[in-house]
């Protein structure tokens, strides 16, 4: 099993390098040179030359991409100052060290990404158990159309629905907003709670439909009914074989959907203008800044890896027959 | 098409002597299609350290009389009717907390496919001793030793360490043994063993089947044993009752049974088996046609569309008239005791060899 | 070379010789040293090979036209493997197949086309092999549009003719499978077999996942198949009472090697191989004079194919296992004391009976123990 977490581990930087260069050449198959931004309105050829060669725009793309990733490792020296490891590099249209920039954004995203992840959870797999141990009842029939309905609820659609509702018509909520968990946690968290709930709500909805469908089939298998035969109580059984059991093929799907759960912070954030990664990103692409925009898709998609590291070792947790193969 | 002459089985008086007693038991399930008579009218009675062997193809309702002994069935699909008494006590009115308090305790089972039937999830030692702690009160320590005991008594190798084991690392017949000692940890007075061997090769069948009866002389169980395989019962069964459609279609002791069958399904059982000694020249006996759909079964003697001594009973009485079943050794059949003899003697018998 | 040529107790380098009666004939289909490992990949860092299920190793038969040869033996002795090298599903890894004096070993598609119309295929699950969403018609009539065939009477009217061979009603041409019950669909399946006029027909399991009244139904249609149209069959199960009665001559395999070969009468009177021995006396039987039999109980399950035992690969579960049996491969020779054509491979054979013994073989140690203190208590 440790062998298959570090043969995973070395799959993932082989796919960060990957997603880093195809981002990178696919930058400058984009027509339109990116110093233009920084030379201002009263650009002159002389000045747009100045800032390729500070930007180290007048080598080859390769050398520059070879440059881009030793920098990572080992910083690099740029005309506005030193930057050191790990280096991403100065955002073009504001000369901004991109590293400091996202490592000032990323908490809020990490923030919205995780508590969305928690809500869905806890609320979609409790929904789906409910579900499914009425099933047939009308408990079940109304957490079946209900999940079916919420699944087509977007963010973007969702998100003034509510801020209209709760905020501005009654003012039950607050306005979402960022506070570092570091100021107030109670600011933290009231800033963020409809961000979190209406991020969820389309993986709520998903959840609760697997989770039921996954328990109902569970709720079936021989071991199941052979725990029953030996005089154990239908509650134990639901909970110690049945939902173990149903455990595997809900950390699978979850494992499949970090990713869009990272998009879905994103969108959140831009819904509701919050300062994250997902502005970032957009904001950067808008400006061809591609230092910031290697950064924000690196940083990304190493914690969508890392995230997928663990739900591996979570196998290896849950079932027996992967950690002992 | 529903029978007009209303013919239950007579209501044979209780065994005095019999440990498990079934009385009418109807199990129905109502699906989209309609009724599903699974369970349809079945009495049969067994004594303490006895063993009967439930014969019958698939949907003749053999396992589903089984779940609804232990109260596995689904209550809110199926309903059940007439009594199940286990020691004098009727399980068909019995809650719960009841059935749990039996279940495991009393009355254990033994599942056909030991892989699906233990949980991939927690060692063979836990699942043994779950039963353990709960019927008795015993500690994780006790229940340890006392799953250690009994993996050792079935024949696991070395039970110490193996008792640690998840049941992927056991062999197909070695998790048949850790079923059967998980079945066996409390004790139980009855023991209901669904196709215990059906899924094991040849001589690990022999191993297993020997085991069980050894098992029964040392722990004195009564044994329900379900299969498909009238070879499998002669080895093991002391009484038999042969099931069709969800009706007991002949009983008798196993000697009887298989000696001098009554019924032409047991019949055309017997002669669609080849054996070790038969004639290969002779070819086998199929019963022609497929079992009946439990939706809508013939009407009059289940058998009648494979039956092939139809024209022997007069009246049409096999599409009219249910045969009933009558307590003790006999068949539900409408032919006259001496038709069967003679049908027997003169075409089943020589065949058989 | 024929067998009357061969002295007893001289190997005969792992041949299986034909039945008497076809003695003069080619082989139809001949393999030997027939071998086929699995490879298994594991490792680390970088994955190889690191091992191989030996599913089958090194196996020698012929097959006769017209022929029925069973194939016996428990899970993982290599049987549904060995069917599927006949009929070229897989590349064998070792070892020779020839069809009619023509070498198919390593033979690709192109070569492979007109064969594969003559050796077909039956499958243990009716329902898996045949196609949902096709009906009975084009199930059956496409063997005859990938070959390009067309009878005299046209596809069609072919097609219902074999549903009628087998026992079906021809105005079903146009069900699906689902309509149909098991015993049905292993018909349907065999009339597709039937398609292209076959001249063997390997069956794996065809009759274990059906009830035992249809399990003879099916039976006896291919019984009739073998007699009427010739068809040579390899029948593939481990039922020992069905193999005994479809097949003339029967090979009992353990762990991917054949063990004892032997004409029905000969194998199953008079078995010489320990463990053909044990597989007889497991048998269940409907039949109350268990007594006159002898009772053979083996220890423990069968070993894994990935690790065989050396020597002798039955030696681990023997009662009659010595120093020999583990260093030294037996070959599959006759024995003196053997029927002509009757081939055991063993060092320390059994004398050729199936009666009770004085004291019963007993391995397994649960049993023994248990026993021990039953009859103690008596």
């Amino acid at each position: 099993m440790l062998q298959f977490l570090i043969r995973r581990t070395f799959g993932a930087i082989l796919t960060l390098f990957l997603i880093s260069a195809v981002t990178f050449f696919m930058f400058f198959a984009i027509p339109q040179d990116p110093a233009l931004l920084a030379c201002g309105k009263n650009c002159t050829p002389d000045a747009l030359a100045v800032i390729h060669q500070n930007l180290g725009l007048d080598k080859p793309v390769p050398v520059q991409f070879w440059n881009f990733l030793v920098g990572i490792f080992a910083g690099r020296d740029f005309a506005v100052g030193h930057c050191s490891a790990p280096c991403f590099g100065v955002s073009f249209s504001n000369q901004q060290n991109v590293w400091d920039t996202i490592v000032d954004r990323f908490p809020l995203t990490l923030s919205l990404s995780v508590g969305g992840l928690i809500v869905f959870l806890i609320v979609g797999l409790g929904a789906g158990l409910i579900a499914a141990k009425n099933k047939g009842t009308a408990i079940d029939k109304v957490f079946s159309s209900a999940s079916l309905v919420l699944t087509s609820m977007q963010i973007y659609f969702l998100g003034p629905v509510v801020l209209g509702l709760f905020v501005y018509s009654t003012g039950w909520l607050d306005k979402p907003s960022w506070v570092p968990i570091g100021e107030s946690v109670s600011g933290w968290f009231m800033g963020l709670l409809i961000p979190w709930l209406v991020m969820s709500v389309i993986f709520t909805a998903n959840y609760t439909r697997m989770s039921r469908s996954t328990m109902i089939e569970q709720l079936q298998e021989e071991h199941v009914r052979a725990a029953r035969a030996k005089g154990m109580s239908s509650r134990y059984v639901f909970f110690r074989y049945a939902w173990r059991g149903s455990l595997i093929p809900i950390v699978t799907i979850l494992g499949m959907d970090l990713g869009a759960l990272f998009g879905g912070a994103m969108v959140t954030e831009i819904t509701f203008g919050l300062p994250g990664i997902g502005r970032l990103a957009r904001d950067s692409v808008i400006d061809k800044d591609l230092p910031l925009t290697m950064g924000v898709m690196i940083v990304s998609a190493a914690f969508i890896l890392l995230f997928n590291l663990i739900v591996d070792a979570m196998y290896a947790v849950i079932d027996p027959r992967v950690r002992l193969s | 098409m529903t029978t007009l002459t209303k013919t239950e089985d007579a209501p044979a008086p209780t065994d005095p002597d019999a440990f498990l007693s079934v009385r009418d038991l109807r199990v129905h399930f109502s699906t989209e299609d309609g009724l599903v008579k699974a369970v349809d009218g079945l009495s049969f009675d067994l004594e303490r350290g006895q063993t009967l062997g439930i014969v019958g193809e698939s949907g003749s309702g053999k396992s589903v009389t089984n779940l609804s002994i232990l109260g596995l069935h689904n209550p809110q699909s199926s309903t059940i009717t007439g009594e199940i008494l286990l020691d004098g006590q009727d399980l068909t009115d019995a809650s719960d907390k009841e059935l749990e308090k039996l279940r495991g305790n009393k009355m254990a089972m033994i599942f056909q496919d030991a892989l699906t039937a233990l949980s991939p999830y927690y060692t063979v030692g836990r699942q043994i001793a779950e039963p353990y702690m709960k019927h008795t009160g015993a500690s994780k320590k006790e229940a340890r030793a006392r799953a250690i005991e009994m993996l050792g008594k079935v024949g696991i190798p070395d039970p110490k360490n193996r008792v640690d084991d998840y049941p992927h690392q056991f062999s197909g017949g070695m998790r048949q043994r850790a079923m059967i000692a998980m079945s066996l940890v409390c004790n139980p007075e009855l023991l209901i063993a669904d196709e215990p061997t059906t899924a094991l090769d040849v001589t690990v069948q022999a191993q297993i089947l020997d085991l069980l009866k050894d098992l029964q002389q040392e722990f004195g169980s009564a044994i329900i044993l379900i299969t498909h395989d009238l070879g499998v019962v002669a080895n093991v069964a002391d009484d038999l009752l042969v099931m069709y459609a969800g009706r007991a279609v002949e009983r008798g002791s196993v000697r009887e049974v298989l000696k001098r069958p009554e019924h032409p399904y047991t019949w055309g059982l017997l002669g669609s088996m080849p054996r070790l000694a038969s004639d290969v020249s002779e070819p086998l006996r199929p019963i022609p046609g497929s079992p009946p759909s439990l939706l809508n079964p013939p009407a009059g003697c289940a058998f009648n569309p494979r039956c092939d001594y139809v024209d022997l009973v007069g009246g049409g009485r096999c599409t009219s008239e249910r045969p009933l079943l009558p307590a003790g050794r006999g068949s539900a059949c409408h032919l006259e005791a001496e038709r069967k003899q003679q049908v027997f003697i003169e075409k089943i018998q020589p065949r058989l060899g | 070379m024929t067998m009357s040529e061969k002295n007893t107790n001289t190997t005969v380098e792992d041949a299986v010789p034909p039945p008497r009666a076809a003695a003069s004939s080619e082989p139809l289909l001949e393999v030997k040293g027939l071998t086929k490992h699995f490879p298994i990949y594991g490792g680390f860092p970088i994955k190889r090979k690191v091992g191989a299920v030996q599913a089958v190793d090194g196996v020698t038969l012929s097959v006769y036209p017209g022929e029925s040869l069973g194939l016996v033996g428990e899970s993982g002795c290599g049987k549904s493997t060995t069917g599927r090298l006949l009929t070229r599903l897989l590349e064998p890894t070792d070892g020779s197949i020839t069809y009619k004096g023509q070498d198919i070993t390593h033979a690709g598609r192109k070569q492979l086309a007109p064969i594969r119309s003559e050796i077909q295929m039956i499958f243990q699950d009716p329902y898996a092999s045949l196609n949902p969403r096709q009906t009975v018609g084009t199930i059956i009539s496409s063997p005859m549009e990938i070959n390009g065939i067309n009878p005299p009477q046209g596809r069609e009217a072919r097609v219902r003719e074999l549903l009628e061979i087998v026992g079906l009603n021809p105005e079903h041409y146009n069900r699906f499978p689902h309509e149909f019950s098991g015993g049905q669909r292993q018909r349907i399946g065999v009339a597709r077999a039937l398609a292209l006029e076959p001249k063997l027909i390997v069956a794996d399991e065809p009759v274990s996942a059906l009830d035992v009244s249809i399990q003879a139904q099916v039976v006896n249609l291919l019984q009739e198949l073998q007699r009427d149209l010739g068809i040579a069959f390899v029948f593939i199960a481990h039922d020992l009472s069905i193999v005994r009665h479809f097949s003339e001559r029967v090979a009992v395999m353990y762990l991917g090697k054949v063990v004892e070969v032997a004409d029905r009468d000969s194998l199953y009177e008079r078995p010489r191989h320990p463990y053909t021995h044990a597989l007889l006396s497991a048998v269940p039987e409907a039949d109350l004079d268990q007594e006159k039999r002898e009772r053979i109980r083996l220890a423990g399950d069968v070993p894994s194919p990935i690790m065989p035992p050396s020597g002798c690969r039955f030696r681990t579960r023997c009662w009659k296992a010595r120093e020999k049996c583990a260093t030294e491969e037996p070959p599959l020779i006759q024995l003196s004391g053997s029927r002509e054509g009757h081939l055991t491979a063993c060092h320390f054979p059994e004398e050729p009976t199936t009666e009770a013994r004085e004291t019963d073989v007993v391995m397994d140690p649960a049993l023994v123990a248990i026993e021990k203190e039953l009859s103690g208590e008596e």
